[in-house]
C-alpha cells in the first residue's frame, strides 16, 4: 500500500506469506479459498475444453477411448467437488455472512482456516492421483466398477475427496453456529438477508450428507485395500447400495451448489430493482423446503438401476415437489423487479440471466422427474444438458454476479462497468449455444461420455463446441479485467450500488473487525422502498 | 496476569455467547457423527432384512460375554466422567483427576477386550480381509462373510472412535493435573463428555445389532 494515510482495513499490512497462510480474519480465509477454487476451475475449463474439441468431428480422432474417459472423470471430479460446493459458500458466503449478521468473524475461525488447508491439501492430492493415475470411473464412482475393475488410483481418488469432505463439514458447521450466535441485536430470524438463509440451509446439507458420503468412500476404500465386499455381488452384497448411499449425498449436493447461488440472486435482483424482495417470508420458506425435499429424491437417479417401481414413484412424486419450492422462488424473484427502477449492471445481467437458465435447467428437471421419460432421457445428452443449467448456467453464473456485485466490498476497487457487461453477456450466448444444442442431441439419442458419434449429430456437436469458445471468452474476461481492477479500478465507496444491509455498511474494504461501530438492525431486509 | 473472570476468545462479545456457540458447534459435529455411522446403519439394516436367517446365525459366532462386559465397562465409565465434570465444575481437582483417570482406563480396558475379541476371531479363521482364510461352518457362507465384514467395519469405526476419545481424555487428565484456567477447563470436559456419551450411545446400537440380535 502506499505511503499515504489511508484507513487501515484486512488488506493493509501483512502482505506477508505468513499473514496470509496463518490468518484467521475470515476475509482473507475468503481470498485464499477464491485463488484455490479458480485454480481448480479452470484446470476443470481446461479438461472441458478438450472434451468438446474431441467431439468436434464424428470419429474419436483428437483422443483415445480411455483418454476421453480420463478427462470427464477428471472434469467431473474437479469441478463437482472442488469448485461448485465450495464455491460460493467458501468464498462470498465466508466474507459476507459474518458481516451480515454483524459480527466480526466467525465462531470458530481457527476451523475456518483448517478447513481451506483441508480443502486445498485434499484437493491438490486428488488431483495428482486422478491425473497421474488417470481414473476414468467418473465423478461418481459406481460400484463395481471402481470396486473390482477400474485401477487402483480410484482408492487415492476416493481418500482425496473423503479428506476435503471434512473441509465441507467445518465449514458447514461453522456457518450454522455464526448464523445462530453471532447476530447483533435485532437481527432477527426474519430480518435475515436471503443469502445468510440460502447459506445456512446449505451449511445444514453439509453437515448432514457428507458424512453419508464419508462412510460410502470409506467402504469403497476398504473394499478396495481389505477385498471386504459390501457392495460385492458375489458376497450377496449389493452394487445399488452403494448409489442409493452415494446419491443420498450427492442429491443434497445439487442443493449445496444451487441454494446459495438463490441467495446471490435474491440479494442482486432486490439491489437492481430497488424493490423489496417479493414474499421474504416465502423465500424462506421455500429456501428450507428445498433443503428438506433436497434429501427425499435420491432415488431419481436410479430410475433404470433396478431399484423397486414403487421406490421409483415415490422418488418421481419428490422430484416433482422440489419444483414447487423453486418455482415459488422464481415466480417471487420476477416480482420483485415488478414496478422496479431496474438497472442494468454487470451483477443485473448475470442475475437475470441466473433467471432464464435456472428456469430452463429446472423445468427439463421436471422432465426427467417423471418415470417413463427418464426412460428415454435417462445416461443421454439431455441429462448433461439439464444439470448444465443447473450448475454452471445456475451456480456458476450466480458466483459470478455476485463477485461482480460484492466485488468493491472485497477489493475497495470499481471494475470497468462496460468490459463487465459484455463479459456477462458472452456468458449468456456462449452458455446456451454451448449446452441448448446438447437438449436436442440427447431427445435424440446421444448418450453421455461417448468420444465419438454418427455423422448425424455433428452439427448440433459442433454448435456445441463453438459455444465453448465463447463462454471460456466470458470466463476469461472478468480474469483479466478483476485482475486489473486490484491495481488500477477506480476506489470504490462504501455503498457504490446503495444497496441495503449490514455489509454495505461497513468501509470498502472492511476493516479487520468488519465494522467501526456494531451496527444494530431495527429494519426489514431490502428495505428499497 | 491471571484473573478469575473467564474472558471470551477475541471474536465473541461475552462468555454466554461463547458457550452456546461451542455447544451448538460440538452439538453440530456430532450430527455428522451421527450420520457416518447412519450410513453404515442402513447398509447393515438393508441386509439384516435381507438375510435375516444367515445374518441371526452369524451372530452367534460372536462373543456375548465380552461384548456383554464391555457395554457394562462403557456404561460405567459414562457414569465417571459425569462424576469427574461435577468434580470439576465444583473446582475439586483431585477427585476430578480421580475420576478423569477412571474413565480413560476403562476407555483403554474396553480397547483392550475388544482387541482380544478381534485376535480370537482372527484364530478362528473369521477375518474375511485381505484374502485370510475365512472357515465357517454354518449356512451361506458367503453371506456369513458379509455379516463379518459389518461387524469388523462397525466395531471399527467404533474403535477408532473410542481411541480418539482416550486420547482426548488423557490429555484432559493432563490439563486437569496442571490445572492452569478452571473456566477453559469446564468448557473443555464437556466438550470432551458429550463425545465420549455419543460413543457410548453409537456402542449401544452397534452392540443391539450385531451381538443381540442372534439366532
Amino acid at each position: 500500500m502506499s505511503a499515504s494515510a489511508e484507513p487501515a482495513h484486512y488488506l493493509t499490512g501483512g502482505w506477508s506469506l505468513r499473514g496470509w497462510l496463518l490468518t484467521l480474519d475470515h476475509k482473507r480465509i475468503a481470498w485464499l479459498y477464491a485463488i484455490s477454487i479458480t485454480g481448480f476451475f479452470f484446470l476443470g475449463g481446461i479438461a472441458a475444453l478438450l472434451i468438446r474439441l474431441e467431439l468436434l468431428t464424428p470419429a474419436g480422432d483428437l483422443l483415445s477411448s480411455e483418454a476421453y474417459n480420463r478427462l470427464f472423470s477428471l472434469h467431473g471430479i474437479v469441478m463437482v467437488w472442488f469448485f461448485l460446493i465450495p464455491s460460493i459458500p467458501a468464498t462470498l458466503g465466508n466474507f459476507l455472512l459474518p458481516m451480515m449478521v454483524g459480527a466480526r468473524d466467525m465462531a470458530f475461525p481457527r476451523l475456518n482456516l483448517l478447513s481451506w488447508y483441508i480443502y486445498t491439501l485434499g484437493g491438490l492430492f486428488t488431483m495428482v492421483a486422478v491425473i497421474a493415475g488417470g481414473v476414468d470411473t467418473g465423478w461418481t464412482f459406481y460400484t463395481p466398477y471402481s470396486t473390482l475393475f477400474a485401477n487402483s488410483a480410484v482408492l487415492a481418488a476416493a481418500t482425496g475427496v473423503f479428506v476435503v469432505g471434512f473441509s465441507s463439514i467445518l465449514t458447514g458447521i461453522n456457518f450454522i453456529v455464526t448464523t445462530h450466535t453471532m447476530r447483533v441485536p435485532g437481527q432477527t430470524w426474519l430480518r435475515l438477508p436471503l443469502f445468510v438463509w440460502a447459506n445456512y440451509a446449505t451449511a445444514l446439507i453439509m453437515v448432514l450428507a457428507t458424512p453419508v458420503l464419508s462412510i460410502t468412500l470409506l467402504l469403497i476404500a476398504l473394499e478396495r485395500t481389505l477385498g471386504i465386499g459390501i457392495f460385492d455381488p458375489a458376497l450377496g452384497g449389493d452394487p445399488l447400495l452403494f448409489q442409493h448411499l452415494f446419491w443420498f449425498y450427492s442429491h443434497p449436493a445439487v442443493y449445496i451448489m444451487i441454494l446459495p447461488a438463490m441467495g446471490v440472486i435474491s440479494e442482486i435482483i432486490a439491489c437492481f430493482s430497488r424493490n423489496p424482495v417479493f414474499g421474504y417470508t416465502g423465500m424462506v420458506l421455500s429456501i428450507m423446503a428445498i433443503a428438506l425435499f433436497g434429501f427425499l429424491v435420491w432415488g431419481h437417479h436410479m430410475f433404470v438401476s433396478g431399484q423397486s417401481l414403487y421406490a421409483g414413484i415415490l422418488f418421481s412424486l419428490f422430484s416433482f415437489l422440489v419444483a414447487v419450492p423453486s418455482a415459488i422462488k422464481t415466480l417471487n424473484w420476477t416480482a420483485t423487479m415488478f414496478r422496479g427502477r431496474i438497472v442494468y449492471t454487470a451483477p443485473m445481467i448475470y442475475a437475470l440471466s441466473f433467471l432464464g437458465l435456472f428456469v430452463i435447467g429446472g423445468l427439463t428437471g421436471v422432465f426427467l422427474a417423471s418415470l417413463a421419460v427418464d426412460v428415454h432421457l435417462h445416461d443421454t445428452y439431455f441429462v448433461t444438458a439439464h444439470f448444465h443449467y443447473i450448475m454452471v448456467g445456475g451456480a456458476v453464473t450466480a458466483y459470478l454476479g455476485g463477485l461482480h456485485f460484492w466485488w468493491p466490498k472485497l477489493t475497495g476497487r470499481l471494475y470497468p462497468a462496460l468490459w463487465s457487461k459484455v463479459a456477462a453477456l458472452a456468458l449468456f450466448i456462449g452458455f446456451n449455444l454451448t449446452f441448448y444444442p446438447q437438449f436436442l442431441l440427447g431427445y435424440g439419442g446421444m448418450p453421455r461420455r461417448y468420444h465419438e458419434y454418427p455423422e448425424a449429430f455433428e452439427l448440433l456437436h459442433v454448435m456445441s463446441t463453438l459455444g465453448t469458445g465463447v463462454l471460456a471468452i466470458g470466463y476469461l474476461m472478468p480474469l483479466v479485467y478483476l485482475a486489473w481492477s486490484l491495481r488500477y479500478g477506480e476506489r470504490a465507496p462504501a455503498n457504490p450500488w446503495h444497496a441495503k444491509g449490514l455489509e454495505w455498511l461497513a468501509p470498502s474494504p472492511p476493516p479487520v473487525d468488519n465494522f467501526v461501530t456494531t451496527p444494530t438492525v431495527t429494519e426489514a431486509p431490502y428495505a428499497y422502498r | 496476569m491471571p484473573t478469575d473472570e473467564p474472558v471470551p476468545a477475541e471474536q465473541f462479545d461475552d462468555m454466554a455467547q461463547q458457550r452456546r456457540s461451542i455447544h451448538l458447534g460440538m452439538w453440530a459435529f456430532l450430527a455428522t457423527e451421527l450420520l457416518l455411522f447412519g450410513g453404515l446403519f442402513a447398509g447393515f439394516t438393508v441386509y439384516r432384512v435381507q438375510h435375516g436367517a444367515v445374518f441371526a446365525e452369524a451372530a452367534t459366532h460372536l462373543d456375548l460375554t465380552l461384548g456383554s462386559i464391555n457395554t457394562a465397562l462403557l456404561l460405567t465409565s459414562g457414569l465417571t466422567l459425569f462424576a469427574a465434570e461435577q468434580a470439576i465444575t465444583d473446582r475439586h481437582r483431585g477427585t476430578g483427576l480421580l475420576f478423569l483417570l477412571a474413565t480413560t482406563l476403562l476407555g483403554a480396558v474396553f480397547l483392550g477386550i475388544k482387541g482380544y475379541e478381534w485376535y480370537a476371531e482372527a484364530s478362528h479363521n473369521l477375518v474375511p480381509v485381505l484374502g485370510w482364510p475365512f472357515h465357517y461352518e454354518g449356512q451361506s457362507p458367503a453371506i456369513a462373510e458379509l455379516f463379518f465384514n459389518f461387524y469388523f467395519i462397525m466395531t471399527g469405526l467404533h474403535a477408532a472412535h473410542m481411541l480418539m476419545g482416550v486420547i482426548a481424555l488423557g490429555a484432559m487428565v493432563f490439563l486437569v493435573g496442571r490445572w492452569r484456567d478452571a473456566h477453559k477447563l469446564d468448557r473443555q470436559i464437556r466438550m470432551v463428555g458429550l463425545y465420549w456419551a455419543f460413543v457410548d450411545v453409537v456402542w449401544i446400537f452397534v452392540f443391539t445389532s450385531l451381538y443381540l440380535l442372534r439366532a
